[in-house]
């Protein structure tokens, strides 16, 4: 192929560009002021440290994330995400309850380390409650036509709400230990969630690759119009972008309440659906839809998590963390504005190359 | 009336990504001077305005206005300079009145801080007055029609950013006659006034009706400035299309073989379709092979009777049978399925989806026939586009070009080429040609005679009567959202005009 451009512009145009610079100045910022930041240690055959403790916490961001990656690229929003986790994880709380179905109920038998439930069939209930979420949203976005934040604030208000009915009320504790296995176990080393989150990419991967999904979704966050003249269902473009959103907020909701321990309708997954658009935000995608990248969406939610975990070891209270994190927002934004990339592009150019101007 | 350059434009060289858009440009407007500025699409016109309105600075040359050198930073600082733009599409707030649009940002204001309607009102009635336009400036903007939104937009530039140099960039495209000459009328008050304007436009008529002198850009070069009243026409034409007209000769030749080619297979037979406020029952057949040309006036239910034929609508009377198959569900794809194809009237919006490639643009419609699970590997993709960027010339570095950054001909064409690669068999050409150069415009109705000739099917909606007549074996007229008359393809155009227009 006739690739004249320079390799310095050719990787600056490239989607991880931006996101890995983020990623890079925190970590560089690590490395001055907290370099314990980097040591990883081995425990009982499993590694550990912060960088472990990124991936593993923030797992579930990383999920929501790629399926918010999809619905934002066709132009819409799910705020309903956080919800989502909540009414998967007290399900999945709900059904491993040894005094599910039980008359007599003492608090023997309700912190018994044991299920009457299979754990095949409680997972799969977990995240079939998340992907009827999903599928909900689809059909208010695209058969009845309600604005994305609109349709999906129904159910971040209400799905709060269903997940209270789903447990009665309680704060689920969940004693059953093989659950605990999602949130907190390792393979060869590294965290289960680690190969949750690879395994779930790589579905979406081939989704959106394999199949002409990802050009549909891609043209649908364009131009919608045309793409419906050219003969694609925009319909049903969102609704599997949807659905799989709330699949990911059900795996999320799985891995949460198994790392936790519990599911609290009330404070599990709350504010996630603002970490997931940040994320993908992080990556690149424009909020208006189009051209999207997985990759980027979860660098984005990995910078979130290395910055969280950055504060928390220099020392920063967690009551004061939001406000660091809108620090971390604004810088993005900056790097983001056109403006300040402009700016970029001049400098970098100026020095380096006799090649052609961008625009 | 003093003479001098109030614009003078030397040197400008600009170039983007794979494109040298400007090399070496001068250009000079005078004083109280319309001058015309044509050439073919991706001559280089638009990046011109953009260099003189400050949107994207040139790599080298120097912009002169009013005798001094200046930069220009940005559109707001042309603005300021005294250099002022209306767009094809009027960039003004259609929900609010005429007068706000007018007056937006110097509302007059009472004592106390609130704006002053009455006064408001008054100012712009006055301003758009002084342009001969009398209205009821308290009315929201989109009341009115495109061609008082343009003069709304001028009086704003003259009024309050004190414009001496008006760029209108293709202003006519969307009025009809009576409003077009609206626009001249103001256009020679200004002129008179010793405004300088710069006019962009496709239409060579309003050239010579309008302009002083013109300058024609070919493939990034200035090819020269002309006195219009010294130059011939065909000269000018073929100035701009930088070979002699032979072309054009020729395809007028092709007009007398096409009549042994109608075959008498129909494709598509439409029984009294029709739709409630779009248009009433229509008949008409479509063979293999021919071209049914449809003419009517802005407004006649063109448009409305491609997007009944596509499916985009579905009618409310009437039947559609397609390749001997009758449309039960109205929708694009069930049309596409059935090998019909439509090329949009509005290729921006409708057409294009600006921000994929080329590749992805092609194969579009393809892929969504295909549905969701067979999946067009990229280097089949790389294939299919390759072979239609080449049979229709579809000028680009590569594949991988963004189709926004196309030319509207290009862009065109690369609908065009979505559709053969689907292998359309009836294609519903809705204004191909508008917003397209000279050049381009003769490519592509060549093209529909040569597909017509491959046994294509083709109905060709044009605003353009000669090009209508040019191409089609039959001629559909619509007047009034209703078929009026249907004639041969060897009718003269007095006899369609007067059937267009009612006098019978």
């Amino acid at each position: 192929m006739n690739n004249k451009k320079p390799v310095l512009k050719q990787i600056r145009e490239s989607r991880l560009f931006w996101p890995l610079v983020a990623l890079a100045l925190i970590l560089l910022f690590d490395a001055i002021f907290a370099p314990s930041f980097f040591k990883i240690g081995i425990l009982d055959g499993h590694l550990y440290g912060n960088l472990i403790d990124v991936l593993n916490d923030g797992a579930p961001l990383m999920l929501v994330a790629i399926g918010m990656t999809l619905v934002i690229a066709t132009g819409g929003v799910d705020l309903s995400v956080g919800a989502v986790i909540a009414i998967s994880a007290a399900m999945g709380a709900v059904l491993i309850n040894p005094a599910l179905g039980k008359e007599l109920i003492t608090n023997e038998v309700l912190t018994a380390n044991k299920t009457n439930t299979p754990l095949g069939i409680i997972v799969l209930a977990n995240l079939a409650a998340g992907t009827l979420c999903g599928l909900w949203n689809g059909m208010l976005v695209s058969r009845a036509r309600i604005q994305p934040m609109v349709a999906t604030l129904i159910l971040m208000v209400a799905g709060r709400g269903i997940a209270q009915l789903i447990t009665n009320g309680q704060i689920m504790t969940i004693y059953y230990t093989p659950y605990f296995w999602f949130g907190n176990g390792f393979i060869l080393g590294l965290p289960v969630s680690v190969y949750i989150v690879a395994l779930v990419f790589l579905i979406a991967w081939l989704l959106v690759r394999k199949t002409s999904i990802g050009l549909f979704i891609e043209a649908v966050g364009i131009n919608p119009k045309s793409t419906y003249y050219s003969g694609i269902s925009e319909k049903n473009v969102k609704l599997i972008a949807y659905t799989f959103c709330g699949f990911c907020g059900a795996i999320a909701g799985l891995i949460l309440s198994s790392y936790l321990h519990s599911a609290d309708a009330n404070n599990i997954g709350l504010w996630y659906e603002l970490d997931a658009i940040l994320a993908v935000v992080i990556g690149g995608t424009l909020m208006a839809g189009g051209r999207f990248s997985l990759l980027a969406s979860v660098i984005g939610a990995i910078v979130i998590w290395t910055f969280t975990l950055t504060m928390y070891t220099v020392g920063v209270p967690a009551n004061a963390l939001l406000a660091a994190k809108a620090v971390l927002v604004l810088v993005v934004i900056f790097l983001y504005s056109d403006q300040v990339r402009r700016l970029v592009t001049k400098i970098s150019e100026r020095k380096g190359a006799q090649h052609g101007p961008t625009h | 009336m003093e003479n001098h350059d109030i614009l003078c434009v030397k040197g400008i060289t600009k170039s983007f990504p794979g494109v040298l858009a400007l090399e070496d440009v001068d250009f000079s407007l005078k004083k109280g001077e319309i001058h015309a500025l044509l050439g073919e699409n991706g001559a280089g016109k638009s990046t011109l305005i953009k260099v003189i309105t400050g949107v994207e600075t040139p790599d080298s040359g120097t912009i002169e206005f009013d005798g001094r050198r200046i930069e220009v930073k940005s559109p707001q600082h042309a603005q300021q300079i005294g250099i002022s733009t209306v767009y094809q599409e009027v960039n003004l707030c259609t929900n609010i009145s005429v007068a706000e649009n007018i007056m937006l940002g110097h509302e007059p204001k009472k004592w106390y801080g609130a704006i002053n309607w009455k006064k408001m009102n008054q100012l712009a009635d006055e301003a758009l007055r002084r342009l001969g336009i009398e209205i009821d400036v308290s009315r929201p903007l989109g009341n009115y029609s495109v061609a008082i939104q343009q003069m709304a937009a001028i009086a704003r530039s003259l009024e309050f950013l004190s414009a001496k140099v008006l760029i209108l960039d293709e202003p006519t495209s969307s009025l009809d006659e009576r409003e077009t000459n609206q626009l001249f009328e103001v256009m020679h008050r200004l002129k008179s006034q010793g405004i300088g304007i710069i006019f962009i436009t496709h239409f060579l008529d309003q050239v010579y009706q309008v302009a002083d002198r013109v300058s024609v850009l070919r493939n990034g070069r200035m090819v020269g400035t002309y006195d219009l009243a010294t130059l011939p026409r065909v000269q000018l034409v073929a100035r701009m299309l930088g070979r002699s007209l032979n072309d054009l000769d020729e395809m007028s030749r092709e007009k007398l073989k096409r009549e042994q080619a109608e075959e008498e297979t129909c494709v598509l037979e439409a029984r009294g379709i029709g739709r409630a406020g779009a248009i009433e029952g229509v008949d008409m057949e479509l063979h293999k092979g021919e071209v049914v040309g449809i003419a009517g006036l802005l407004g006649s239910g063109r448009t409305e009777l491609a997007r009944l034929l596509f499916g985009i609508d579905s009618p409310d009377t009437g039947a559609l049978t397609i390749n001997g198959k009758k449309i039960e569900h109205f929708n694009p794809l069930q049309s596409i399925n059935l090998g019909v194809g439509l090329c949009p009237e509005d290729r921006k919006e409708e057409g294009i989806v600006g921000d994929l490639t080329i590749r992805e643009n092609i194969v579009l419609a393809l892929q969504a026939r295909y549905g969701w699970w067979k999946f067009l590997e990229p280097e089949k993709q790389y294939e299919i586009a390759q072979k239609y960027i080449d049979l229709l010339g579809i000028v680009t570095p590569s594949p991988d070009q963004l189709v926004k950054n196309l030319s509207g001909g290009n862009q065109q064409k690369v609908i065009l080429a979505r559709w053969l690669a689907t292998n359309s068999q009836v294609l519903i050409l809705d204004e191909p040609t508008r917003g397209i150069d000279v050049g381009a415009k003769a490519e592509i109705q060549r093209m529909v005679l040569d597909l017509a000739e491959e046994g294509k099917s083709i109905v060709f909606i044009s605003s353009e009567l000669e090009e209508v007549l040019r191409c089609s074996h039959r001629v559909m007229v619509l007047r009034d959202r209703k078929k009026v008359a249907e004639y041969p393809g060897d009718v003269d155009d007095q006899t369609i005009m007067h059937t267009m227009a009612g006098i019978v």
